[in-house]
């Protein structure tokens, strides 16, 4: 409402009631209300793959205002009220809206109309709290593994960087010298002191971790989007677990190729599904570049299970080698109904494999509000199974 | 601007005083408009924490952003009143204000619920609500935010619960139900006195009262007096909850009177007043006819009805009929449901173009046949105890189980089970004890919400290690 005679004068207002802040802090604590409930939803957040192919560092998600509950009546069929208005008894007026209740001030339950919020989380939150019960895979240093060279700090110099002045010892030097000297002047060039940084090599805690996916034609895209999107958690929990940690992406129909982690979320393929073509891929990869004696290497495979019956042999034939390679090897059943009763080729392998006392684990995975699930399965699991052993 | 605005004060009083009007003195502030949003939200100018006054705060901001509405005052009765001014009103709001503000302090001092209501509460529920908020930071400080913010969930969700018609400080009910009256002296009595082994009289046998002796409506009392493992500050938050229900329930149950008498007034000392300058009158004039306005701009109707409007036409009617005599008394003796039953005529209704409407089982809203009984009840049926559905204690078992129930026959349905539900597990952490209401359902069959099953220990056990 405009209304003349406002000629620019401050109203003299009390300064301290824009210090109220009240609203804005119930919000805040309503928020984080918010934040703790959707917290619970993990898995339907998980679910979202859009950050994968975004590649953004926080998702957003629609949320309600919190109800705050009251007692209420149901809601009647034919519920009544009073208007106002230009209207004759029998006009029909359209649908009711959320908001016709006459609202008041102060108490009473004022009926909210229906707002929406986007709240957006960090990617490094969700991954806090999908991660934060699970115990990782305790990585042992492997021996002869001194390959890791990091900057240690190692004695002191006169000349060095500002940031690592080492004020005690150079306020130590100037006293000695002021000892010598007392007339001179409180502090000098001279008795500035450095930390020194040197490179040494540390024995290496690394690990390597193979996704092996089934791109097959029988994967449809939803069932490979599930996989991606597990891979996507695991891959972005163990890497900020992990300083030296290298992922190797390989995806396989009939034949097996190694595909750049961009590469590799994209990748869609067509033809019959041959496991031990991916294995083979996998193992090959590890004897040409990585040396199992120096560091723990992971496998997690997913697939639809449907492996070609012919290659039952030559699978269980790659994945025992591969067994003797690894630490441990997770299979990620991506099954297209929960119903299924039957046990595919692949998970007969897998729990083959588990029988014969080898480390795998294999779980399955029917919507996208299981992968939270799944990656909770495999990592408790091998913490509370522990890797045997292992050569050392 | 203010400086303009001040020196119409007085003269407004004055012409007030001539009138009749009759109130305790006011003190006038203007607010920025971000207080003024917090206290529509809190009801109070300071009020006890908690998330869901958070909720409200950002609707009406957002409500205020997209132009829906503006406040210009708020006031809050007492001795002194306090009445907050927006600080974006012109010199012309700021005088329908001031005219408007002696209307509602008028009415606030005459108005016999509302003085009944002060009585219990006293004048100084301002002071005495910022008292609470502070108390509850303490709380908050030794028992920390989630602690306090359970009790409060449970408190506020129980807000409306309380029964004004007894006093806010209360006393137990009595442990035994009154001794027999002694039986009346007849013939068979004496005869039997005289027998020397009755000469003995028995000893009167005391009967423990049921708890509570008739179903008590006011449920934050009733939990705070009788939960059997409540803390001390527990007790305090469901006191202070009710404390500032009881200073609510007139503001709300005199709703269509109060805003109708204060707008009466406003429009009416405009009128009369000689001393405003031309050009603001009109923007007043303007500013009154967009308070009092039926239905917002460019509609044809709506679905609810705006209360100052109604009131408004009320009260010109009656001083204009009867005389501003009986307009005061009417004022001093009513209340929303009194007012309306009485002076909301067939005649007057359809003036105002007030319809009833119905929902039709396809979702659409038909407008129902005139029927000025029926109009009435449906305008005032969300008006009774703060418009929440009747629910009182109807018993507290010997295992502890507190048993609510509802009055689905009033209320015509049951309670929307889920909310219940809910309600229900809020109550529970502070009761400690199973809690369940009794209700009926869809079909209207006889219907029992309960709590799912929290474990009553562990929530004692939850705070009890808290405090210690």
């Amino acid at each position: 409402m405009s209304i003349g005679d406002n000629s620019g004068e401050q109203p003299a207002i009390n300064g301290w009631y824009e210090l109220f802040s009240r609203g804005s802090r119930d919000w805040l604590r309503h928020s984080e209300k918010v934040r703790e409930a959707v917290r619970e939803h993990l898995p339907q957040i998980v679910a979202g793959s859009d950050i994968i192919n975004s590649g953004a560092r926080t998702v957003r998600i629609p949320v309600k205002l919190l109800e705050h509950y009251r007692f209420r009546l149901r809601a009647a069929a034919d519920a009544q009220g009073v208007g106002q208005g230009k209207a004759k008894p029998g006009d029909v007026l359209g649908q009711p809206s959320a908001d016709a209740a006459p609202g008041h001030k102060g108490a009473g339950g004022t009926e909210r109309g229906a707002i929406e919020l986007m709240l957006e989380f960090k990617v490094d939150d969700i991954i806090d709290w999908l991660w934060e019960d699970l115990r990782l895979p305790n990585l042992q240093p492997r021996g002869g593994g001194s390959e890791a060279v990091d900057w240690k700090r190692e004695g002191w110099d006169r000349h060095g960087a500002r940031s690592r002045l080492d004020r005690r010892r150079s306020l130590r030097e100037a006293t000695k010298r002021r000892a010598l000297e007392p007339e001179s002047p409180a502090f000098i060039d001279e008795d500035l002191r450095y930390r020194q940084l040197t490179r040494r090599p540390q024995p290496a805690v690394r690990a390597v971790v193979f996704f092996l996916l089934d791109v097959s034609g029988s994967m449809t895209e939803r069932d490979r989007q599930m996989a991606k999107t597990f891979f996507f958690w695991v891959a972005m929990g163990l890497r900020r677990e992990y300083r030296y940690l290298e992922i190797v992406f390989v995806a396989h129909t009939t034949e097996a190729w190694e595909f750049s982690e961009a590469d590799f979320f994209q990748v869609a393929g067509t033809g019959g599904t041959v496991s031990s073509s991916g294995f083979g891929k996998v193992r090959e990869l590890i004897e040409s570049r990585f040396n199992p004696g120096s560091c723990n290497i992971y496998l997690f495979y997913a697939s639809d299970g449907d492996n070609a019956l012919d290659d039952r042999a030559r699978s269980r034939e790659e994945l025992e080698l591969l067994a003797k390679l690894t630490r441990y090897i997770g299979y990620v059943e991506i099954s297209p109904n929960a119903l299924r009763t039957v046990r595919t080729e692949t998970i007969r392998l897998f729990d083959e494999m588990t029988a014969a006392g080898h480390s795998t684990r294999r779980f399955s995975v029917t919507s996208s509000d299981d992968i939270a699930a799944a990656v909770r399965h495999f990592f408790t699991a091998e913490a509370q199974a522990g890797p045997a052993g292992g050569a050392a | 601007m203010t400086a303009a605005w001040q020196t119409y004060i007085p003269k407004l009083e004055e012409l007030a005083r001539k009138l009749g009007l009759d109130w305790d003195p006011v003190v006038f502030e203007p607010v920025p408009d971000s207080f003024m949003t917090e206290v529509a939200v809190y009801g109070l100018p300071v009020r006890m924490p908690h998330w869901s006054f958070g909720a409200r705060y950002i609707y009406q901001l957002v409500q205020r952003h997209m132009g829906y509405s503006r406040l210009f005052e708020i006031v809050f009765p007492g001795n002194p009143g306090h009445a907050y001014v927006a600080a974006s009103n012109g010199l012309a709001d700021n005088i329908l204000v001031t005219a408007h503000v002696l209307g509602h302090a008028d009415f606030s001092r005459n108005n016999l619920l509302f003085r009944r209501c002060q009585e219990q509460v006293s004048e100084h529920i301002v002071e005495h609500a910022a008292t609470h908020a502070r108390q509850i930071e303490r709380h908050i400080e030794a028992v920390g935010t989630e602690a306090v913010e359970q009790v409060l969930d449970a408190a506020l969700s129980l807000e409306q619960y309380v029964d004004v018609d007894l006093p806010l400080r209360r006393e137990r009910y009595p442990e035994y139900l009154p001794a027999a009256a002694a039986l009346a002296d007849d013939e068979f009595r004496a005869r039997y006195s005289a027998l020397e082994a009755a000469a003995a009289p028995p000893l009167p046998r005391k009967v423990r009262a049921p708890i509570p002796p008739r179903p008590e409506r006011d449920l934050l009392w009733f939990i705070a007096t009788y939960a059997p493992e409540m803390e001390d500050w527990e007790r305090d938050i469901f006191l202070a909850v009710r404390e500032e229900s009881f200073y609510f329930y007139p503001v709300y149950a005199t709703q269509v009177m109060n805003e109708g008498w204060a707008s009466y007034w406003h429009a009416r000392l405009l009128r009369e007043a000689d001393f405003i300058p031309q050009e603001a009158y009109l923007d007043a004039i303007k500013c009154h006819s967009d308070v009092v306005r039926p239905i917002a701009a460019g509609e044809q109707a709506a679905l609810s009805i705006n209360p100052y409007h109604v009131g408004f036409t009320l009260w010109e009617r009656i001083v204009r009929d009867a005389g501003l005599e009986a307009a005061r008394a009417l004022m001093r003796a009513d209340d929303d449901f009194s007012f309306i039953r009485n002076q909301l005529t067939a005649e007057l209704a359809s003036d105002m173009e007030l319809f009833r409407y119905q929902r039709q089982e396809n979702g659409q809203i038909k407008v129902a046949p005139d029927d000025i009984d029926a109009l009435r009840e449906s305008l005032l049926q969300e008006r009774y105890n703060f418009g929440a559905p009747r629910v009182t204690v109807a018993e507290l078992r010997q295992d502890g189980t507190l048993v609510l129930q509802h009055d689905s026959q009033i209320d015509g349905r049951g309670l929307d089970p889920e909310r219940a539900r809910k309600v229900l597990e809020y109550v529970q952490r502070v009761w400690r004890r199973p809690v369940l209401v009794r209700t009926v359902d869809a079909a209207l069959q006889a219907f029992e919400v309960a709590a799912p099953g929290v474990s009553a220990r562990r929530g004692s056990a939850h705070t009890s290690g808290l405090t210690s």
